[in-house]
């Protein structure tokens, strides 16, 4: 491998409270890598991101995001969450919720300025929205309104991008369309999403990382049964072999 | 008798010249009074009504504007003005909440009804143990638009020019407050100072609105012109300024219709921006031939 590594994370612990979340965990994300993250819930997908995103700290082990501690590289990061409960009626726009990811560079209580209404442009062209930029953001489907968050991501031109469960409330189309989008973008970026969708996982990344609160895979994306049955804790059938879908029949 | 020195409504201009001078002045000099404390109360109620109605801390509001009434029990007991009291009080109460719903696990209704009963009980302690009677209690529970002293206008000025600046500074932090707290903290906005922040202004805009409809009553005008706003833009800042637009208007009418059928100012003026905004949300037509309107605008 000769392409740098981007996220870092050595024998990483945390626990809420009595509960421990993530337990030794070490991961590397390399430049360009398009990581899928799975396993079942409450097996410490979100707070992963979160520590990549130095939001959770952890108790023990290391983490190094572009080299350096998370946290003070947030400009270059981007985050686009589960789907955001807001008010179906709240007064923004979906330029207003674009420049939102401009808040890092440029900075508190500094107005948004020419440079970051340029590339607010730029980046709801890339996600094919920018016709809709005067909308209110609560009238837009739910596809489109992951678009528009996915361009919030995107506005401050990150290295990575981290996303937590995208796809999880949008419809299958508008899934495909969103993973698609996602495939173009993985040539200039790093990519890592988390999602229990071991089809849409098995089919649009390049690495897969198996975690149930342990990591228990990390690698290519050709995963065995054997691999999600150590990780779900429970069978798991594969509907049929290689890029097609599967599903997991009991999570436990 | 503590209190009756400064008992803060004998405190206006006229004090006792004012019974000499010409009626028709005296009632120019009211009117305008009220007029300018409408205005105040207008503006601080659409910008911070805004934050209220989007970011659902309506409750939080309530309980802030009762709990303020023990500021009043003890402005009357210290014998100082009772709105400044109120003030402290209000802060306290803000600050208490945002502290109690970001850093412990009691739930944020819980710690309002605790702060909303604690505080109207001090409140009604402290004016039983003040001497004598409590002049314009009333006043202060159910609002006196037409009584504001100038001194009173002056200190509501100062709190509103606070509320602008801080909203003119924070706007676009507040926006992603607002919108999606946790969006916020992971773009690294700090968003609890702010969200304290923005209670501390819900406290000085109870205090602006005391004076106009009183501490009871003080939740409709945090609500109404907001909600009514609402109806018309899904820009937040057009939604401020039709707010503080439609706050003047239920103010003005609703003074004026207290007027003319002799009833009390402040709750008329409620119940008269309720009946429009019932009326509004009620007439969904019109509703949506101004979006239109708004849109190809």
């Amino acid at each position: 491998m000769n392409d740098p590594a981007i996220v870092e994370l050595k024998d990483v612990r945390v626990s809420y409270g009595e509960v421990p979340a993530l337990e030794n965990v070490s991961l590397t994300v390399y430049e360009h890598d398009f990581l899928g993250i799975i396993g079942p819930n409450g097996g410490g997908k979100s707070t992963l991101l979160k520590v990549i995103l130095g939001l959770v700290r952890p108790h023990h082990g290391s983490v190094s995001v572009f080299g350096r501690p998370p946290g003070q590289v947030r400009s270059r990061v981007g985050y686009v969450s589960q789907r955001s409960f807001f008010d179906r009626d709240f007064p923004a726009s979906v330029w207003d919720v674009v420049l939102m990811g401009r808040y890092s560079s440029a900075g508190i209580m500094r107005r948004y300025g020419h440079q970051d209404r340029h590339q607010a442009e730029k980046a709801l062209a890339m996600v094919g929205m920018l016709e809709h930029r005067n909308k209110q953001i609560g009238s837009l489907s739910g596809g489109e309104q992951q678009r528009v968050f996915l361009a919030r991501a995107l506005v401050a031109g990150p290295g990575l991008l981290l996303l937590d469960e995208p796809t999880a409330s949008i419809d299958s189309t508008m899934q495909t369309e969103f993973f698609e989008l996602l495939e173009e973008l993985k040539y200039s970026l790093t990519i890592v999403m988390v999602s229990h969708d071991i089809g849409a996982v098995s089919v649009y990344v390049d690495k897969i990382a198996c975690l149930n609160r342990q990591m228990y895979y990390h690698g290519s994306r050709e995963i065995t049964p054997e691999i999600l049955e150590a990780t779900y804790k429970c069978p798991v059938q594969l509907i049929a072999h290689g890029t097609v879908p599967h599903r997991v029949l009991k999570e436990h | 008798m503590p209190g009756t020195a400064d008992r803060p409504r004998h405190g206006a201009p006229q004090g006792l010249e004012g019974t000499l001078i010409m009626l028709e002045a005296l009632q120019y000099e009211f009117m305008r009074n009220a007029l300018m404390a409408g205005l105040l109360a207008s503006v601080a109620c659409g910008i911070v009504g805004v934050y209220v109605v989007v970011k659902k801390v309506v409750f939080i509001s309530g309980g802030i504007a009762h709990a303020a009434f023990g500021g009043v029990g003890l402005g009357y007991f210290l014998g100082i003005n009772p709105i400044t009291g109120a003030l402290f009080f209000s802060l306290a109460s803000g600050l208490t909440i945002g502290v109690i719903t970001s850093r412990t696990r009691i739930a944020a209704d819980t710690a309002i009804g605790v702060l909303w009963a604690i505080g109207m009980a001090l409140g009604v302690l402290f004016i039983y143990l003040t001497p004598g009677y409590a002049p314009d209690l009333m006043s202060y529970l159910f609002g006196s638009i037409l009584t504001v002293p100038f001194s009173d206008i002056l200190l509501m000025l100062a709190l509103v020019l606070v509320i602008i600046a801080i909203t003119v500074a924070f706007y676009k932090e507040y926006l992603i407050l607002c919108f999606d707290e946790e969006y916020g903290t992971a773009v690294g906005m700090p968003v609890e100072k702010l969200y304290f922040l923005l209670l501390a202004m819900i406290a000085l805009t109870v205090v602006v609105l005391i004076q106009v409809v009183g501490m009871i009553l003080v939740i409709a005008l945090l609500t109404f012109p907001a909600a009514m706003a609402r109806q018309f833009t899904h820009d937040m800042k057009k939604m401020m300024l039709l707010a503080v637009l439609f706050g003047f208007l239920f103010t003005l009418g609703g003074l004026w219709l207290s007027y003319v059928l002799g009833l009390p100012s402040g709750a008329t003026i409620v119940l008269f921006g309720g009946t429009v905004l019932a009326a509004s949300l009620g007439l969904p037509r019109v509703r949506e031939r101004y979006r239109q309107s708004g849109k190809a605008a």
